[in-house]
């Protein structure tokens, strides 16, 4: 899991910093959210019986995907560099797109089997969230704008035009379609949920291609210190470009489990997931500077987010006005424990 | 001073008097702005075209009508455009659903200061100075009526579990009102109330956990007919047969057809539609095109929905 530094940038100063402090509290330091995972799960089974059972595993899994794999994505941009802000509204308006286009397939003259609308809703997907990062990347790239800014407005822009798009009320799939599209997410296999399956496959690809492929160093050394990346002739605009177009690609697949589920986008879809899947990262280790990504880290830290929720919802010791205080309190707590990392 | 008192009374009657002698009891021209929320979920949504609805008709059978709608996504922005309908759009009537009851106050004072004609709806404001007349959806009945149903539907006992909005004065409102309600039945228990922030994903995960935390419930008081929508699926998912209603609230479209075509768990509503935006344009633009004036307050009644009388509420051209 450590990031391979292919250049004399900052990525192995932190570690290098550990290392002097001792093996035993390196090691403890990265361990920090599984840490807390696990304490945060000997409470929930405390406070109710509920918790530890299977189902209320699945369900908690199954919830955490759609963040969980917009974070493995995030976590390249971020690794290099950036940010995106879209990804929330970006999900709400491919949700939509796909229903809009899916709707009027099924209703138009000889529509095509409804097994054969599905599959061309998923592709189009596909498509829609691949173009928008490499749009992204092209604008932070060549237009040479803060990513932060690049985000923020396509943020506005996508949320804006699912609005126009469902009138301001609810896009709903064809009742058919939804009967047909329904098994993606309800469906299980050997028992566990199709959506924690696509999780576990985009979670060990995103391992494999941030800590094994060149493209995945050079990831880490541009966020690292993009003008020795430079230097080191590494390919800066189009890795970085790359990376947002991993991050379409993983919210497209997000919200391809994600429309089976209601079977509806309405425009407070995907409100702040941005945001839970930023702190998803930088929870599970990722600098927010960039220079060193952990894709396990990003999957416990989602998980984390997930079940402290869960766990809020299984009890009733704390006022419910003060569930999201209880969030940020875990939520810096963890950082906390991960602040040697940085 | 007492100058400048005078000279303003003489102004005034004269400038009642020409109204008067120009246009004896015929239309006086009203520019009316209409300020409210932008679509964000499917009720604003519901509002925002209920205003333009009212925009087109009300437009087209008065000649010396004109309706200018705008919406906002914050506070700050919505006092903004009250201002530019004065300075710009020399508005005269002003119907306004404020985004936040507090802060709002201020601006709408000023512009009803300058002599416009001022009716809020929904969420109020916090001094009724500000305003001429007020329109709203009943919240009390809002919470008590689904309490009414849902007691006699369990004949008195069994289990609830709530639904809540967003933590704010209406969500209190209503859940106060249901919970009043519900202490009268005490074979019924309110087994937990979480919020589901008016919002479908939210509503999914909160009913996951009731049935995962809870071996026997009997109804969802969803409060909400988006909520309504997450709450079907989890127990749909769960395949929980125990429960016998989930009632959702505010007459969405596709929950009255739900209610017309008798579904298994959502077989009543309560009415809180955000038509009453449009009651409200409508009221004000006919009294104010007359120099009339409204009734300090308008309650728009909350009215149960049932099989019976459901196809009164079912607009199916609205968004909502």
């Amino acid at each position: 899991m450590q990031p391979t530094p292919t250049t004399e940038g900052g990525a192995d100063l932190p570690a290098a910093r550990l290392r002097a402090a001792g093996p035993a509290l390196a090691r403890f330091k990265g361990a920090g959210p599984i840490v807390a995972l696990i304490l945060l799960c000997i409470a929930g089974a405390l406070l109710n019986p509920g918790f530890a059972t299977f189902d209320n595993l699945m369900n908690v899994l199954t919830r955490t995907a759609f963040i969980g794999i917009i974070a493995v994505g995030m976590t390249f941009v971020i690794a290099s560099g950036g940010i995106d802000l879209s990804v929330g509204s970006m999900a709400a308006l491919i949700a939509g797109v796909m229903i809009v286009a899916m709707n009027a397939l099924a209703l138009g003259a000889a529509p095509p089997s409804p097994l054969a609308i599905v599959v061309l809703g998923i592709a189009l997907a596909l498509v829609f969230g691949a173009v928008a990062g490499v749009t992204h990347g092209f604008l932070v790239t060549h237009g040479r704008i803060e990513p932060f800014i690049v985000t923020l407005g396509t943020l506005g822009i996508f949320r804006a035009v699912l609005t126009w798009l469902s009138d301001g009320g609810a896009l709903t799939l064809d009742f058919n379609l939804s009967e047909t599209y329904g098994p993606v997410y309800y469906q299980s296999v050997l028992g566990v949920p199709v959506p924690v399956w696509i999780f576990a496959l985009v979670a060990a690809a995103g391992v494999v291609i941030l800590n094994r492929t060149p493209f995945g160093q050079h990831v880490q050394a541009i966020g690292s210190n993009e003008q020795v990346a430079r230097y080191a002739s590494i390919r800066v605009d189009r890795v970085k470009t790359l990376t947002y177009l991993l991050l379409g690609v993983c919210v497209a697949i997000a919200t391809i489990l994600y429309v089976p589920r209601l079977g509806s986008a309405t425009p407070t879809t995907g409100i702040l997931w941005e945001l839970e899947a930023i702190a998803a990262v930088v929870v599970g280790g990722t600098s927010l500077k960039g220079g060193s990504g952990r894709i396990v880290g990003t999957v416990i830290g989602a998980i984390l987010l997930s079940v402290i929720g869960n766990i809020l919802n299984l009890t009733s010791i704390i006022s419910v006005y003060l569930n999201a205080a209880v969030q940020g309190v875990v939520i810096i707590t963890v950082a906390y424990l991960q602040r040697g990392r940085r | 001073m007492h100058s400048l008192t005078k000279l303003a009374a003489a102004c005034l009657l004269a400038g009642a008097g020409q109204a008067i002698a120009a246009q004896p009891a015929a239309a006086q021209p009203v520019t009316l702005g209409v300020a409210i929320p932008t679509a964000t979920h499917g009720f604003t949504g519901g509002i925002v075209w209920w205003a333009n609805q009212a925009k087109k008709e009300l437009e087209a059978a008065n000649p010396g009508l004109k309706i200018i709608v705008k919406t906002a996504g914050s506070t700050p922005e919505q006092a903004n455009q009250v201002q530019d309908l004065l300075v710009v759009n020399k508005m005269n009537a002003l119907v306004i659903l404020p985004l936040e009851s507090a802060s709002l106050t201020q601006p709408v004072a000023q512009v009803k200061n300058k002599g416009v004609y001022v009716t809020v709806v929904d969420r109020g404001l916090t001094s009724p100075a500000a305003q001429n007349a007020y329109v709203a959806g009943d919240n009390t009945a809002f919470g008590r009526l689904p309490a009414e149903y849902l007691a006699k539907k369990l004949n008195g006992k069994g289990n609830i579990v709530v639904l809540r909005g967003m933590p704010s004065t209406i969500d209190n409102e209503r859940v106060n009102a249901f919970n009043a309600e519900i202490r009268k039945h005490p074979g019924i228990k309110v087994l937990d109330a979480k919020y589901g922030n008016w919002n479908r994903d939210d509503a999914f995960k909160v009913t996951q956990d009731y049935l995962t935390r809870f071996r026997q419930i009997d109804a969802v008081w969803a409060a909400d007919d988006d909520m309504a929508i997450g709450a079907l699926k989890a127990i749909e998912q769960a395949k929980r047969t125990d429960i016998r209603e989930v009632f959702g609230g505010a007459g969405a479209k596709f929950a009255v057809k739900k209610v017309i075509d008798g579904d298994r768990l959502i077989q009543a509503n309560v009415s809180y539609s955000p038509k009453f935006i449009y009651d409200a344009i409508k009221m004000t633009a006919n009294a104010r095109l007359k120099g009339e004036t409204l009734p300090a307050q308008t309650i728009i009644p909350s009215v149960l929905i049932t099989k019976a009388n459901a196809s009164q509420f079912y607009y199916p051209n609205s968004p909502y």
